[in-house]
Order: structure tokens, then C-alpha cells, then sequence
């Protein structure tokens, strides 16, 4: 896949540019992200790229650097979500406090999935996984007087965010995007420090060879586990976003679909490239955007550019370019 | 709670079963050939059953159905082999599994259109619509004793196939080491070709034996491929007998279930799977190696 970024960090290439581009990642990521409202055809279209491409990044940061296809993602997401959601709608715990309790929630499940599905590998890890968050769902649908059931989990509107003296209005569009911006800029942030400090040079020392890693060392379970549940948290970050954003968690947030959709954002994007998640985000919510007002089957055509992607872009559309850039300055 | 009411249910639970046994199979020969983990098998189980829709629309005899959905939908299946899974061997495991999930989104979308997103209605076919009464044990539905002895004769036809003829010896030495089997002279794309073929005619059959007992609808197989990577997890990849006693295990499971606690029984199966995975990391019948 990308042992090039590894092999960047190691030796900064005589390509100038693309070093600095990577040291400025997360402030470039960010101005694109702060102007993104403003170039997408919709508000509505720009904060599901938002929270969407970070629920991406948490997947990637499993699957991309550590090598772990990982179908359950939809639990950690939708944990985050339920949190958040049924802290404020039920126990009246306020916007930051449900925020917290959304993000825990998810962490603490992603460590107990994880422990359970590490013992497998390859691709019984991905049935494992996708089985586990079935089991999630399921019990979500029948935990009715927490969750809401089918009818998923209502009553959680936020109208005004108070930060100190400062009351913002939660229902405007626009500063709700730069509210939940915010967040995503951190998690960002952690995650490039993440990337960039051994643990992440570990976790990609696991994807490449698992035997090898052993044997230099590395407790290859341990790093396994950690990544998986850093992968929960922060997708545990976007599900409680998402649940803010949209005030109700329909209960197919948790549903199978859910985790294939962070697996197609990925692999259009980019797996292992920091920017990637965010762009196969983008080409995905765009094509849904574009191709849902002429017909109702617009999931056909993310299918078949799915398909197409898998076989003549494996590396993804961020990643293409990447490489592409690469080979050209080198 | 009386006796022909767990006979009963036990029953349906066979029935369930081998429904279960005839999709692990299928996924698990593809996956045990060609390290493909098939995430278009529910799709392809979904397409069986509207296959039978259209067969049936047109001929309006189940056994002519019986024979030519597995054929239909096993062609559909040489196809998507030879055109979408071949390029990408060599490529790592994951290739092959994301495109088939990018299929599985294709074949429901296609179905969609065709046949509309609401359910189909599937009569079972008049032949079968009885059911055998057995003083003091309880009413047997003709047609699900039709499902288990059609998967009963199936798996048997499966078995001798594969351990008993020169075919299946074949078969087997892909599986072990297709290298070492095309220097001896064998094709083995060919032989990958027809088990993958085999593998969807399988699934498209479940789907069809299926429709009479579970509604038919586009999402049909959505659930369905997960409950049978349940039965393969829990069987152990790779493995026939795995597949057919954890099979029966699961739909025996979940039927009991329904009857004692109907709010657990989807979960049941989950929780099952999670005991067999802590004692078991490669499933009751898994080998290690074939867990890669």
C-alpha cells in the first residue's frame, strides 16, 4: 500500500515541496476545510464531508496504517452517537459533557471489541468484527427504553452552545459547521502527532509484517489493541458530531451499511495517506449528492465507481496523486 | 410449554439450518480455493430468490426453477470471476473481498430496479404446501422437509465430489497449493473459475429454497451474509463439516431462542459466535493455517 510515507519521514526526499506539504498537513487540511462550506453546492453537503471524513480518518487510522480491515466500524460511530445522544435526551448532561461521555462510550466498547477480535487475523478479522457490531445493533434495536429502538433516539436538540460568556446559536448552519470544525481540527491535529511519534512508525511496522515487528520487539497485540481503540475514539468523536448535527441517531447509524461506507470512503480516498479519507468522503457524499436528484438509484453508480476503484486505482484518488507527484519529483 | 411446541420449533430450526449449511458451504468452498472471502454471497442469495420470482413467472413450475436458478446464477457468478476477481489475484486479500462488496451494493441496486423495492410474494410450490402429522410429536410442513433433505442430499453429493473423484482431488490440490498443481498440468484458472461458479449456484439455491419460508425483498441477503459469516466463524473457515454442524447449531439456536426469549433470538447467534471465539479463536472445526 504506502510504506512511502514511512520511507518520507525517514529520509526527506529532495522533493521540497511534498515534505512541507506533509509537516503542514493538519494547517492545510484545515483552511480546506474552514472554506469548504463555501465551494460545496450545499451547507448540508459540506458538514457530512466534515463528519464523515473524520469518521474515515478514525477507520483509516486502523486499516490504513495498521493494516486492519476492520467491518464493525458502524459500533464505534454509532456508540458515539447513542452516548452523546442519550446523555443529552435522558439524563440532561449538557452539549461538551455529552460530547465526552459519546467519545468514552465508544472507547471503552471499541477496547472490548477489540480484545475479542485481535485473535483472529486477516480476513476472519473482518467477519469477526462486522459480526460483533451486528451483535451491537441488535441489542441497540431491542434496548427500546434507552434507545428509541427502530424509531431511533429523538429530543437532542441543541439550540445554543455556551463557551464561558459566549452563546452561540447551534441551529445556524454556518456556525454549527465551524463548532463542529473545531473538534475535527483536533482530533486531527492528535492524530498526525500520533502518526508521526514511533507508535505510529510501530503501527505500520505491524501492518507490513506482523512477524518481523515480533521480532524486533514489539508487543504486536498490544499495538493492535491500541489502534483499534484510538480507531473507536475517534470514530466515536465523529458519531457524537453527527448526532449533534442531525439532534435524532436514526438506528441505522449502527447498521452493517455504516461500516461499509468508512471502507468505500477509504479506498476511493486514499488508505494509509493522511488527506485521503477526507477527499474519498467528498467523492462519495458528492456523487450521492449529484446523482440522487436524478434518480433514486444512486447507490448503483457509487457501487460501480466503488468496483472500478478497486480494480484500476487501488491506491485511491489522494493517493494516485500522491504517488504520482512522487515518482515526478523524484 | 409442551413438547410438539419444542418439537416444533426444533424443527423449524433445522430447516433454518440448512439454509444456514448451504450458504457457509458455498462461501466457504469459494473462500477455501481462491482466499476469497465472498461479500457478494447474500447478494448472490437475494438474486437467487428473484431469479425463482422470474423463472417461476415464466414457467410457473418450481422444479424447472429448481434446476435453472443455480445454473443462471452460477453462469452470473463464472462471469464475475473471470472478469472482476481474476485481475486482482496476487494483490493481497482485501482486494478481492472490498470488490465483492462493491458488487454486493451493484447486484441490490440492479435488483431494485428491475423488480421494485417493495417485497415479492413466493407461494410454495402446491406439491409441497402439505405437511406430515405425527400423532404425539406434531405437524412437519412438507416443504421445509423438502429443505433438509435437498441440503442433506446436496452436502452428500458435495462430499463424494470432493473426496471421492478425480475432480475433487483436483479441487483439493488448488486449495493446497495451486502452484505446485499447474506444474503437474492443471489449469487451476479454470478450476477457480468453475468453484466460484459452483460457490454462487450454491448461495443462489439457498436463496431460492429460502423465498417460500422468508419474505423476498432487495435486502434480503444483507442479513443473510452475516449470519452465514456467523456459521462460517463459528465452523471454522475452510471447512465443510464446520460449516454443516455449525449450521444446524446456529438455526437450532436461534429457533430455541424464539421460543423462549423472542428478543434474544437475533442476538443469540452473536453471542454464541463471541463464547466460540474465546475458546476457539479459528472456530470448533478451524485449522490455524487456514486463518491466515
Amino acid at each position: 500500500m504506502t510504506r512511502d510515507i514511512a520511507a518520507a519521514r525517514i529520509m526527506p526526499s529532495g522533493a521540497d515541496w511534498s515534505a512541507t506539504a506533509q509537516r503542514w498537513r493538519v494547517p492545510l487540511l484545515t483552511v480546506a476545510l474552514a472554506a469548504l462550506p463555501w465551494i460545496v453546492p450545499s451547507q448540508a453537503l459540506a458538514v457530512n464531508i466534515l463528519i464523515f471524513g473524520l469518521y474515515a480518518t478514525g477507520f483509516n487510522l486502523l486499516f490504513g496504517f495498521a493494516g486492519m480491515l476492520s467491518f464493525g466500524h458502524a459500533a464505534f460511530f454509532g456508540a458515539g452517537a447513542y452516548g452523546a445522544g442519550i446523555a443529552l435526551a435522558r439524563y440532561g448532561v449538557g452539549w461538551f459533557g455529552a460530547i465526552a461521555i459519546g467519545v468514552a462510550v465508544a472507547g471503552v466498547l471499541a477496547l472490548l471489541i477489540g480484545a475479542l477480535s485481535i485473535r483472529s487475523r486477516g480476513i476472519y478479522f473482518s467477519m469477526v468484527t462486522l459480526a460483533l457490531a451486528q451483535l451491537v445493533y441488535y441489542v441497540a434495536f431491542q434496548a427500546t427504553d434507552w434507545t428509541g429502538g427502530e424509531n431511533g433516539l429523538r429530543g437532542l436538540t441543541v439550540s445554543v452552545i455556551h463557551i464561558g460568556p459566549l452563546a452561540l446559536n447551534f441551529l445556524d448552519p454556518v456556525t454549527k459547521y465551524y463548532v463542529i470544525l473545531v473538534f475535527v481540527v483536533a482530533a486531527l491535529y492528535a492524530i498526525s502527532r500520533l502518526l508521526n511519534a514511533p507508535f505510529g512508525a510501530a503501527m505500520e511496522a505491524v501492518r507490513e509484517n506482523e512477524s518481523r515487528a515480533a521480532a524486533i520487539g514489539y508487543d504486536v497485540k498490544r499495538i493492535k489493541l491500541i489502534a483499534f481503540t484510538l480507531s473507536g475514539l475517534v470514530c466515536g468523536l465523529a458519531g457524537t458530531l453527527d448526532a449533534l448535527h442531525l439532534s435524532i441517531v436514526p438506528i441505522d447509524t449502527l447498521f452493517y451499511q455504516t461500516s461499509g461506507l468508512a471502507v468505500m470512503m477509504v479506498l476511493l480516498g486514499g488508505s494509509g495517506t493522511f488527506l485521503g479519507p477526507f477527499v474519498g468522503a467528498a467523492i462519495f457524499l458528492l456523487i450521492e449528492d449529484v446523482f440522487s436528484i436524478w434518480t433514486p438509484h444512486w447507490q448503483l453508480f457509487v457501487g460501480i465507481v466503488f468496483i472500478l476503484a478497486v480494480l484500476f486505482l487501488p491506491r485511491g484518488v489522494w493517493g494516485t496523486l500522491a504517488a504520482w507527484h512522487k515518482r515526478r519529483s523524484a | 410449554m409442551t413438547l410438539d411446541l419444542i418439537v416444533a420449533q426444533l424443527f423449524t430450526g433445522v430447516a433454518l439450518g440448512a439454509v444456514f449449511v448451504l450458504l457457509s458451504t458455498g462461501l466457504s468452498v469459494i473462500f477455501g480455493m481462491l482466499g476469497v472471502v465472498n461479500f457478494a454471497h447474500g447478494a448472490f442469495y437475494m438474486t437467487g430468490a428473484y431469479a425463482g420470482v422470474f423463472v417461476l413467472a415464466l414457467t410457473g413450475n418450481f422444479w424447472i426453477a429448481l434446476v435453472a436458478v443455480p445454473v443462471l446464477i452460477g453462469v452470473m457468478g463464472l462471469g464475475v470471476e473471470r472478469f472482476l476477481i481474476r485481475p486482482l489475484y496476487g494483490r493481497g486479500q482485501d482486494y478481492p473481498l472490498l470488490l465483492t462488496f462493491g458488487l454486493g451494493y451493484v447486484l441490490i441496486e440492479v435488483v431494485r430496479i428491475l423488480f421494485g423495492t417493495d417485497g415479492m410474494p413466493f407461494e410454495t410450490p402446491p406439491l409441497l404446501s402439505g405437511g406430515l402429522d405425527i400423532e404425539g410429536l406434531g405437524y412437519f410442513p412438507a416443504y421445509r422437509l423438502f429443505v433438509i433433505a435437498m441440503t442433506a442430499a446436496l452436502m452428500l453429493g458435495l462430499w463424494i465430489l470432493l473426496e471421492r473423484t478425480r475432480y475433487g482431488l483436483i479441487i483439493r490440490g488448488a486449495a493446497r497449493d495451486p502452484e505446485i498443481l499447474s506444474v503437474l498440468g492443471v489449469d487451476t484458472r479454470k478450476v477457480f473459475l468453475l468453484v466460484f461458479g459452483l460457490g454462487t449456484g450454491l448461495a443462489a439455491l439457498a436463496g431460492l429454497l429460502a423465498a417460500p419460508m422468508r419474505s423476498v425483498n432487495p435486502e434480503m441477503g444483507v442479513a443473510v451474509l452475516i449470519e452465514a459469516f456467523v456459521v462460517t466463524v463459528i465452523g471454522g473457515m475452510g471447512s465443510l463439516l464446520g460449516g454443516a454442524v455449525a449450521g444446524m447449531l446456529v438455526g437450532i439456536v436461534v429457533s430455541m431462542t424464539a421460543l423462549w426469549m423472542p428478543e434474544m433470538s437475533e442476538i443469540s447467534m452473536f453471542a454464541l459466535m463471541a463464547l466460540v471465539l474465546l475458546v476457539r479463536p479459528h472456530g470448533l472445526f478451524g485449522r490455524g493455517a487456514l486463518a491466515r
